[in-house]
């Protein structure tokens, strides 16, 4: 093999390296927070009785769920701009993160939600508990604990989807990797470095929220 | 007769109808399943509600805290009345209690969470008025020292006698029993009747659908038979045991004795 190896030379590109991490941890972060919120008002809004607002919200989710994430991301950063909307980078790939995390989201706490058991709702109404208050306190916690598992994975592939963000020049860690390599042409070593940190930022994410799950969903839950 | 009834059981009922039923209509798509329903239950009886089922007889006791929406007629409870058009039922179900076949305690929460939900999100009591309630309802059900478990560390019967704490937490005026002892195994009902039974010593007003026709007979003030969507026969439960009216109460006993 003519090629040799010599990962020596990621190390001048440290700084960049680190921006990259931060910017996409923090792309995800921002966009899951506000993606899951948006997904559990999805969801409320689809299994609401307001026919209009489900209708709207099914919309919604099928535009999301139904085109690709690139198209959406260049459609908010190079076709919004036509209306007067300018968002910079890291607004436009937020936005469609948030966006595209919320139509997934929704579908998935959905599920749970449909999961609850009729009569713990009836058993909320003729404790004279308002739908809102039925919601929040009866059907939220137990419909995330079931679903936890799919929105984790989903979350997952939103962090690793963040790299098409690169397109944009959203400097996360696939732009990083894209700029070494065009720097030091050596694709295969930053390449690798980038494929190990996003493997190495999916378990850490995984494990956080399993974590996160067992803190916050496990109580009462019937344990074999 | 005087306005004063003593029943069997030696409780006194005070001749002031808290609950009021008149002409309750409901129908399931097609299927009319409470022809015109009428019915009063004073304050402090007890009343059971038997007959086959699809006889209308749950679909009667959901109504009357409008879990199940009523197509025609009025529901008046200690002065709430409640008729079709009605869209807010809040009033309503502050004044009237309900316990399940399947328990319906919120898993997630323990039992001293499950009674304190509706005190805090509803009464908008304080934490400590709240908690001194739960632990009130629990003791009364004797399970003051479970205020901590979570429904799944529970038998069943416990379970049930946390939901019965949970609705009387809230102080209702009526509680309604929708065979709430039909989900039990055997062994666990008497520990879940006993607790329905201190309730009625107690004054309690409550409504009950049931199967336990021994338990109807000792412990209720009278028993409203229920046939194809109306009432068919309604007294003292001794005078219907042994002198059913109808051939269809006749046939409904003989059945049930028959187990």
């Amino acid at each position: 093999m003519a090629y040799s190896f010599d990962f020596s030379s990621l190390l001048d590109y440290t700084p960049v390296l680190v921006d990259g991490v931060a910017t996409t941890v923090g792309l995800t972060a921002v966009s899951t927070v506000l993606g899951v919120a948006l997904g559990i008002g999805g969801a409320a809004a689809r299994t609401s009785t307001v026919k209009p607002l489900a209708i709207v919200v099914g919309a919604y989710v099928e535009l999301i769920r139904n085109t690709p994430f690139l198209v959406q991301l260049f459609f908010i950063f190079f076709g919004l701009p036509s209306l007067g909307i300018r968002l910079a980078e890291w607004q436009a790939a937020v936005l469609a993160m948030v966006i595209n995390l919320g139509a997934y989201s929704t579908e998935i706490i959905r599920a749970g939600i449909e999961a609850t058991p009729k009569g713990q709702i009836e058993a909320g109404a003729s404790l004279g508990m308002t739908g809102p208050q039925i919601f929040r306190y009866v059907v939220l916690g137990p419909a995330l604990g079931k679903i936890w598992p799919a929105l984790t994975s989903q979350i997952v592939i939103v962090m690793l989807g963040s790299s098409v963000c690169s397109q944009i020049a959203a400097e996360e860690l696939s732009f990083a990797a894209n700029f070494i390599q065009s720097r030091n042409f050596r694709p295969f070593e930053a390449y690798f470095l980038a494929t190990a940190l996003y493997l190495a930022l999916a378990v850490a994410l995984r494990w956080a929220f399993s974590l996160i799950g067992r803190r916050m969903f496990a109580k009462g839950v019937a344990r074999a | 007769m005087s306005p004063v009834n003593t029943s069997a059981a030696g409780r006194i009922a005070t001749g002031r109808p808290l609950v009021k039923l008149s002409g309750i209509r409901k129908s399931f798509g097609p299927v009319e399943v409470l022809k015109g329903v009428d019915m009063a239950v004073e304050e402090g009886q007890v009343v059971a509600m038997i007959g086959r089922s699809g006889s209308g007889k749950s679909t009667l006791l959901r109504s009357i805290n409008g879990l199940e929406r009523i197509d025609g007629g009025v529901i008046e409870v200690d002065g709430e009345c409640v008729d079709p058009g009605q869209i807010d039922l809040r009033a309503l179900r502050q004044k009237v209690g309900m316990v399940f076949q399947q328990f319906n305690l919120f898993p997630h929460l323990s039992a001293g969470e499950n009674v304190m939900l509706a005190l805090k999100v509803v009464k908008k009591q304080d934490k400590a008025a709240t908690r001194a309630a739960a632990e009130a309802a629990l003791a009364k059900v004797g399970l003051g020292h479970k205020f901590d478990a979570y429904p799944s560390q529970l038998s069943g019967g416990q379970q049930q006698r946390v939901a019965i704490a949970r609705s009387l937490a809230m102080a209702p005026k009526v509680l309604l029993c929708d065979e709430i002892t039909s989900a039990l195994d055997p062994e666990l009902v008497a520990e879940v009747l006993g607790v329905v039974r201190r309730l009625a010593e107690e004054g309690m007003t409550l409504i009950l659908v049931t199967h336990e026709m021994r338990f109807a007979r000792e412990v209720c003030d009278r028993l409203v038979f229920m046939h194809g969507g109306r009432i068919a026969e309604q007294g003292p439960p001794a005078e219907l045991f042994d002198r059913p009216a109808t051939p269809e109460l006749a046939q409904f006993i003989g059945m049930v004795e028959a187990r």
